[in-house]
């Protein structure tokens, strides 16, 4: 097979601005599992139920997804207060997190899934932006601008969570509350509020993303699954607990996507991302930066 | 001593089902939710013991599941394996997915196992599409022979009896598993993996059995399916609704005893079948969902749990 | 056998860039009451986690009975006779009393306390030791219910049951009554009898002097005494480490 060089660049240049919205894809696991230790592996469903809230906005008011987004964050950031509330009553108090919290998490995701099939169906769904169609040239290679805006939002949502986490009191609080949550209580901070926030968070960061998702690829209600391996994927390649491995681990799975797509067809995508993960699972499971 | 009494009184159990329902039995409907429940009460009861018994979250229950229907199909497109020989293979192969997957990943935390679960599931369906020998997409036919086997009256009934006989095999299994000495080394590992290591218990081996165990039983239920549907494609047999009832079933029967899955599968499964008839199959699959959720945040130990409890009571009063 | 039945040496663990035990040499003969003191932190419990290889070692070696034990992971250790118990008690909740004591009976130790025990067997010689550790009466509670002191004559008592040539008791005492200390200590000095070495780590002066022929100290990691109760605990080093400078 002839391998052109901008067919190369262009699989390259994908697979970056891919690499953008994947790192916003996985922050939120990062956070949630990384630091918090609680495997919300309902957080694609969160990222697939924020897609579809954009595309009614969109349907209805003709509103861009990304602005949706923004606005609709504090109540996804509601949501996750809530969860965190039955998980913690129901399982960590309990110190009953590991078997529990899986199916309880695995049961949400399930229910997520069914509540968006019954409500909309199985069809693809997709939204009209005013940059959905436009794609800038330079030379060959293509920028999307589909796919150029989600990146650039994803990387300063990601960056500035970065920021957020390293320099900031309560970020430091979350670093902390992972590892020593004695110390913060006897700084008078409520170990359990730290984590209760820091969860809200990044399942508001998962609306977000369920934003720009709808508006780089069409979406039905089962993407939250394949998006699963492709998450964990990330988190687990670039080590738990550290956004710069999340956005290195998204680097390489949106890459290594896009060049599958490219030369081997989009069908074997899952394969790649799920394929990472078992390979990293098995022989690096710290990950490449990982604590 | 205990336990051959059980296996006997399983085998006989089964053995006059067969032979009392065959007889006197007719109706098509009967056979096909009767063998839906049973495949539940297979799937259910080789989850939980994984799950139940060593602690550890299996999310990819209908991988096993179709490489054991996939097995099937391999076979009976390769040389028109009959279905015993179906079976047999299917349990092989998922066994040794199961100890490929466990050895992997099993000196991992349990959370990890349970994602590569996921991720295994979601690789298989991708390759199953992708493999036209097997039909991928559009999926693969099995016609039996008009003639059934063993002097049966249809191929329906044949199949059937086939899946009483292999519930009642993973139920002894089971059992058996839960009094010997590995499930009280599991019992070990589930509670503090660390202290059963330091107890002399070697985890990884156990843990390993279990899988493969787990993994053979969930691919002998799957081998069938092909042969009884006639039919089988990757989006059904690697649907998610078959892991979460393999969760979801134990979970609401009770992990802790080999009767829990048994009781969750019958229940789970009827409920099912009637919801699927009279209203739709999504909203079928919203009510195990929550089910499962409600179950394991409010009654963790499940139905069997009531039961111990209420037995408890009694003793005391 | 000749030789000492435990042989550690030159033994360094680090933590990236902290090293938790430096070149640290550790002898134990068959039969032996060592006593291993130090202050918090200086690396008593990361050795007995590298000896009994929950932790593995960067550097030194580890022969038990004159064998290596380097790669071998704990269940196989316990099989050769090292046996432990935790400083803070992990009994297998879920699980009575007696059964907590069938598990290593039923694990570790058929390699040198005799053949495969059966069920029954097991139930046998776990009431025996239960008998005495003098929890017989609490045969068939859950262990997660029992009091401090029952939970850790049950760690000692599941270390027991493992039947080891080697019992290291990790701060078994701490924050017990007068009267508790008494028991475990009791327990510990009938371990002779058996034949059985023991290691006692501790922080409760007393008890160790009581029990050991011979204490060793490690302080940040690094051994800087070992030998008679007496005079290592008036060696100005070990003085000083305790009472600060």
């Amino acid at each position: 097979m002839e391998i052109s060089a901008d067919l190369l660049v262009n699989a390259l240049i994908s697979g970056i601005l891919l690499a953008g919205f994947y790192a916003a894809v996985s922050v939120g696991i990062g956070i949630a599992f990384g630091m918090l230790d609680v495997v919300n592996i309902a957080h694609p469903a969160f990222i697939v139920l924020g897609s579809y809230v954009a595309y009614m906005a969109n349907q209805m008011v003709g509103a861009d997804p990304i602005v949706t987004a923004l606005v609709l964050s504090p109540a996804f950031f509601l949501l996750g207060l809530v969860l965190y509330r039955v998980y913690y009553y129901s399982f960590e108090r309990r110190g009953q997190e590991s078997l529990r919290g899986l199916a309880f998490f695995f049961g949400i995701l399930f229910i997520t899934e069914v509540a968006l099939i019954l409500t909309f169906g199985v069809d693809y769904r997709t939204v009209n932006t005013i940059y959905s169609e436009t794609t800038w040239r330079a030379g060959f290679v293509d920028f999307p601008l589909r796919l150029v805006v989600p990146f650039v939002v994803s990387l300063a949502m990601t960056l500035g969570l970065h920021f957020y986490f390293s320099r900031t009191f309560f970020g430091r609080a979350v670093l902390a509350v992972a590892q020593d949550p004695l110390a913060l209580q006897l700084m008078g901070i409520n170990p359990r509020r730290v984590k209760e926030l820091a969860f809200a968070l990044s399942i508001s960061t998962a609306g977000v993303a369920g934003a720009f998702l709808i508006v780089i690829q069409p979406v039905q209600p089962a993407l939250g699954r394949v998006y699963i391996g492709l998450v964990f994927a990330i988190t687990v390649l670039g080590g738990l607990g550290s956004i710069p491995g999340t956005m290195v681990g998204a680097a390489i799975l949106g890459i290594a996507e896009s060049f599958t797509a490219t030369f081997f067809g989009p069908s074997w995508s899952p394969a790649v991302s799920f394929g990472l993960l078992l390979a990293a699972l098995a022989f690096r499971p710290s990950g490449l930066l990982g604590r | 001593m205990k336990a051959r009494w059980f296996a006997l009184v399983v085998f006989a159990f089964a053995i006059l089902l067969i032979a009392i329902t065959t007889t006197t039995v007719k109706n098509e409907y009967f056979y096909t939710a009767s063998y839906t429940v049973l495949q539940f009460v297979i799937l259910a009861t080789a989850w939980n013991i994984l799950g139940g018994l060593t602690g550890y979250v299996n999310f990819g229950s209908a991988a096993f599941f179709s490489l054991g229907a996939y097995s099937s199909v391999v076979l009976y497109t390769l040389f028109k394996a009959p279905v015993p020989v179906g079976i047999v293979t299917g349990a092989v192969v998922a066994a040794l997915v199961g100890l490929g997957a466990g050895y992997l990943t099993l000196r991992l935390r349990g959370v990890f196992f349970a994602i590569a679960t996921l991720a295994l599931s979601e690789v298989l369906y991708t390759f199953v599409v992708n493999w036209d020998f097997v039909g991928g997409a559009r999926g693969a036919y099995i016609i039996l022979p008009n003639e059934a086997a063993f002097g049966f009256h249809n191929n329906t009934q044949y199949l059937f009896a086939l899946m009483v006989l292999m519930t009642a095999f993973s139920i002894v299994v089971a059992r058996f598993i839960e009094i010997s000495r590995l499930g009280r080394g599991l019992a070990a590992v589930r509670d503090d993996e660390i202290a059963a290591e330091c107890s002399g218990v070697p985890t990884l081996r156990l843990k390993l059995v279990s899988t493969t165990v787990s993994g053979a039983l969930m691919g002998m239920a799957g081998s069938t399916y092909p042969y009884f549907m006639q039919y089988v494609e990757p989006t059904s047999s690697f649907s998610l609704s078959i892991s979460v009832n393999s969760i979801a079933m134990p979970l609401i029967g009770g992990m802790h005893s080999w009767a829990g899955p048994i009781i969750g599968a019958i229940l789970l499964g009827t409920i099912q079948q009637l919801v699927q008839v009279t209203v739709s199959s999504a909203w079928n699959l919203l009510i195990v969902g929550v089910l499962l959720v409600l179950f394991v945040t409010l009654a963790p130990n499940g139905i069997m749990g009531w039961v111990d409890r209420w037995r408890a009571r009694r003793k005391r009063s | 056998m000749t030789g000492p039945l435990l042989a550690a040496t030159g033994v360094t663990k680090h933590f990236g860039g902290f090293y938790a035990l430096e070149q640290v040499d550790f002898e134990v003969g068959a039969g032996e009451r060592v006593g291993l003191i130090g202050p918090n932190g200086s690396g008593k419990s990361t050795l007995v986690n590298c000896i009994t290889g929950t932790l593995r070692n960067d550097d030194g070696a580890i022969l038990f009975e004159g064998r290596d034990l380097a790669g071998l992971r704990p269940h196989r250790r316990i099989r050769l006779g090292i046996a432990r118990s935790f400083q803070i008690p992990r009994p297998f909740a879920a699980m009575t009393v007696l059964d907590n004591l069938r598990i290593p009976l039923l694990y570790a130790a058929h390699t040198h306390g005799g053949l495969w025990r059966t069920e029954d067997q097991a139930g046998d010689e776990a009431m025996d030791i239960l008998g005495q550790f003098g929890l017989e009466a609490k045969a068939r509670e859950m262990s997660g219910g029992l009091t401090q002191v029952d939970l850790r004559k049950l760690e000692l008592a599941r270390a027991m049951a493992a039947r080891p040539k080697l019992l290291i008791s990790d701060e078994a005492m701490a924050g017990l009554s007068s009267n508790e200390i008494d028991e475990i200590l009791a327990i510990l000095l009938g371990m002779k009898e058996r034949g059985i070495a023991v290691v006692m780590i501790e922080h409760i002066m007393r008890a160790v002097m009581r029990f050991s022929e011979r204490v060793a100290v490690l302080v940040a990691g690094r051994k800087i005494a070992d030998g008679d109760p007496g005079e290592v605990m008036r060696n100005p080093e070990v003085e000083r480490a305790y009472l600060g400078e």
